[in-house]
């Protein structure tokens, strides 16, 4: 992995809402990570961990209120001109939650899809624009014919291919998925996470996967970061984190998915995380550490040798 | 098991639409038992909600109607029954938990009034006790500080926390069926987790049956005794959750199964079912997982298949469990589930 290129580089992000008021939110309280060419990032948490908020601050949708998100080694929240931004939101993409919400109900798919090529100027004529638009409805595993019909007359999954194809249209190298498979069944989910993959190979794109179901996070990410009250608490490879989970919030984590095994199921034990439980003294520095190699653990000195002296490489 | 206590029998529900007649239920039969929790999975619009929906009646009246078929409850069919006799029904004997939690609560009413009107209407507590019982039924469900918590209105409070309310409202007079659709899928994980302790809890102490709507197979594994799978508008396999997670007939309940990721293994792709649900406007004339199916024969294409025995709790509809049908391998997960079964380790 190290010898990989960094795509993208956050480091002490920090987004906070209602600043200087009495309900100020550190919705995202100083996090860094890198994302790695080509491959996919999962972030998991439960609702409130700021995710999402991380999701959105990276492609500036937000603000950030503190540290900075370097692309490429550029810095996407310093000032910039119009066009330099145009530039950066060519290539970073972003697939949201609800396919209900997030597509027009006006427009037709054709124009909903269209909509960034022709704000990015990629095409030269109608028929180019119009080939276009069909080659993606196939590529995201749609018909040709569906490029005139309102989003309404298409199911949740079909909505959520129609998503994809719109990030895909401005060939982005990072695509930013938000819960993209939340709102969806179970036997969908599957369509949706094979294409993301598929798409993935193809495309050499590069992901970050928000989401709280860890079952799907594990299958799809490469490395996933764990979150808790808007900081990372832990970051590893996702066979690594299955294996050795060390931060005692991600144990809880993992000890919550339902698996479909009543056995399994009858003996379960579920682990409920307390932030209480570190007992940190007062002067200790609590900060991400490197437990084992590329698994980080945001913990104190003493618990860094604890942690160190349970890890079992497998 | 113990004295059923809802009896489906041969349930057709169609719905009128501009562009014809849905057959969204086409002849569902299943009982329930008391103290159970059933639980019925499958696909959207497989017709879980329209069953469960129907057994309050709450379905819309100006498109839908209930073709034939018979509900029975405490030896009446509900399917006869006046809106009169329903609303006495309704949140006292058989009560809902819905999805989505947001939206189930009125926002211009404190969750103190919600939980106290059930109480005040079937239970003829009056407002003082009401308002004791309230604050015990709260305690009950785990929500801490009740006699702040009852005067807040729904938005002072988080996803999990309103959907412990809900579950206070529909449980308030200690119904005797409580049918709950998908009351986990909008929450995350670890306050799922709590959620289905908490009714499982709950159950235990009110001695309610539940039935149980999902898609989630993990949450199905945790709460259920029963499953019946649905698709189609028909159930196509029913049977102990042993015997549905590691003795699977269907070929559907196969796909549903392969489709979920594992967490130890390393799987290349996810298995996907092929194709989509059957149109319900026009519903095929045999099998309606054939075209999806790699083990359909002739005669799924055909006939639509009965419901054949593999235990006395356990009933298929697919022709391959015939006498006659050719022998199938299904697919290799499926196969390590149930040598594990017939050596017993469950």
């Amino acid at each position: 992995m190290a010898e990989k290129e960094k795509l993208l580089e956050v480091k002490n992000l920090k987004q906070y809402f209602n600043i200087g008021k009495s309900n100020e939110v550190k919705a995202v309280n100083d996090i860094s990570f890198d994302i790695y060419k080509g491959e996919t990032f999962g972030l998991v948490g439960e609702s409130g961990c700021g995710k999402s908020t991380t999701g959105r601050t990276i492609i500036r949708l937000y603000n950030a209120t503190g540290g900075s998100v370097l692309y490429r080694g550029q810095d996407v929240h310093e000032k910039k001109t119009k066009s330099e931004l145009k530039d950066l939101h060519q290539k970073m993409q972003m697939i949201y939650q609800d396919p209900y919400a997030s597509l027009n109900p006006r427009m037709k798919v054709n124009d909903i899809i269209a909509e960034g090529i022709d704000i990015h100027e990629l095409v030269k004529s109608k028929k180019e624009r119009k080939d276009k638009v069909q080659e993606l409805l196939e590529t995201v595993g749609l018909n040709r014919d569906h490029a005139n019909r309102y989003p309404h007359e298409f199911s949740g999954g079909q909505r959520q291919r129609i998503g994809i194809a719109r990030a895909l249209a401005v060939n982005p190298e990072f695509i930013i998925a938000d819960e993209p498979i939340s709102a969806l069944d179970v036997s969908i989910q599957a369509q949706v996470v094979n294409l993301l993959k598929k798409l993935q190979r193809e495309k050499d794109l590069t992901y970050l996967f928000i989401a709280h179901d860890l079952s799907m996070v594990k299958y799809i990410s490469d490395r996933i970061g764990v979150m808790y009250q808007g900081k990372l608490v832990e970051v590893a490879t996702s066979d690594d984190l299955y294996l050795n989970p060390m931060h005692p919030y991600t144990q809880s984590l993992l000890s919550a998915i339902p698996l479909p095994d009543p056995s399994y199921e009858r003996t379960r034990r579920r682990i409920s995380y307390d932030p209480t439980s570190h007992g940190y003294e007062e002067g200790e520095e609590v900060y991400m550490r490197e437990v084992a190699p590329n698994h980080y653990v945001n913990c104190s000195e003493k618990e860094y040798k604890q942690y160190q002296s349970n890890y079992n490489p497998k | 098991m113990g004295k059923k206590i809802l009896e489906v029998n041969d349930l057709h529900i169609s719905f009128h639409t501009f562009a014809g007649e849905v057959q969204a239920i086409r002849g569902v039969d299943f009982d329930l038992y008391e103290g159970e929790t059933l639980a019925i999975v499958g696909e959207s619009g497989s017709g879980k909600s329209v069953t469960t929906k129907s057994i309050m009646k709450l379905l819309p009246k100006h498109n839908s109607e209930i073709k034939s078929g018979k509900i029975i409850f405490q030896d009446k069919d509900i399917v006869q029954a006046t809106e009169k006799q329903m609303q006495k029904i309704r949140g006292k004997d058989i009560s809902m938990i819905f999805q989505d939690p947001m939206t189930s609560l009125n926002p211009t009413m404190t969750i103190g009034k919600q939980i106290m009107e059930p109480l005040i209407k079937h239970g003829n507590f009056k407002k003082s006790e009401a308002r004791k019982q309230t604050l015990k039924l709260l305690d009950l469900v785990g929500i801490p500080k009740p006699k702040i918590r009852i005067k807040q209105y729904p938005h002072q409070f988080s996803g999990g926390m309103r959907q412990r309310v809900v579950i206070a409202i529909a449980l308030a007079c200690a119904p005797k069926i409580l049918i709950a659709d998908e009351p986990t899928t909008a929450l995350d994980v670890t306050i799922q987790g709590q959620i289905l302790e908490l009714m499982k809890d709950l159950q235990q102490q009110i001695e309610t049956s539940i039935i149980f709507i999902t898609h989630d197979l993990g949450v199905v594994a945790n709460v259920a005794d029963r499953v019946a799978v649905m698709y189609g508008g028909k159930i196509v396999e029913v049977g102990t959750v042993d015997e549905i997670f590691y003795n699977p007939q269907h070929p559907y309940t196969w796909g549903l199964i392969s489709s979920m990721p594992s967490l130890d293994g390393m799987d290349d792709e996810l298995y996907v079912i092929p194709g989509s649900p059957p149109d319900l406007l026009k519903p095929p004339k045999g099998d309606a997982f054939a075209p999806r199916n790699r083990y359909a024969m002739q005669i799924d294409l055909e006939k639509e298949p009965p419901m054949f025995k593999v235990s006395d709790t356990h009933y298929a509809a697919t022709w391959l469990l015939h006498p006659n049908a050719p022998k199938v391998e299904p697919p290799q997960n499926i196969q390590d589930r149930m040598q594990k079964f017939s050596k017993g380790a469950y």
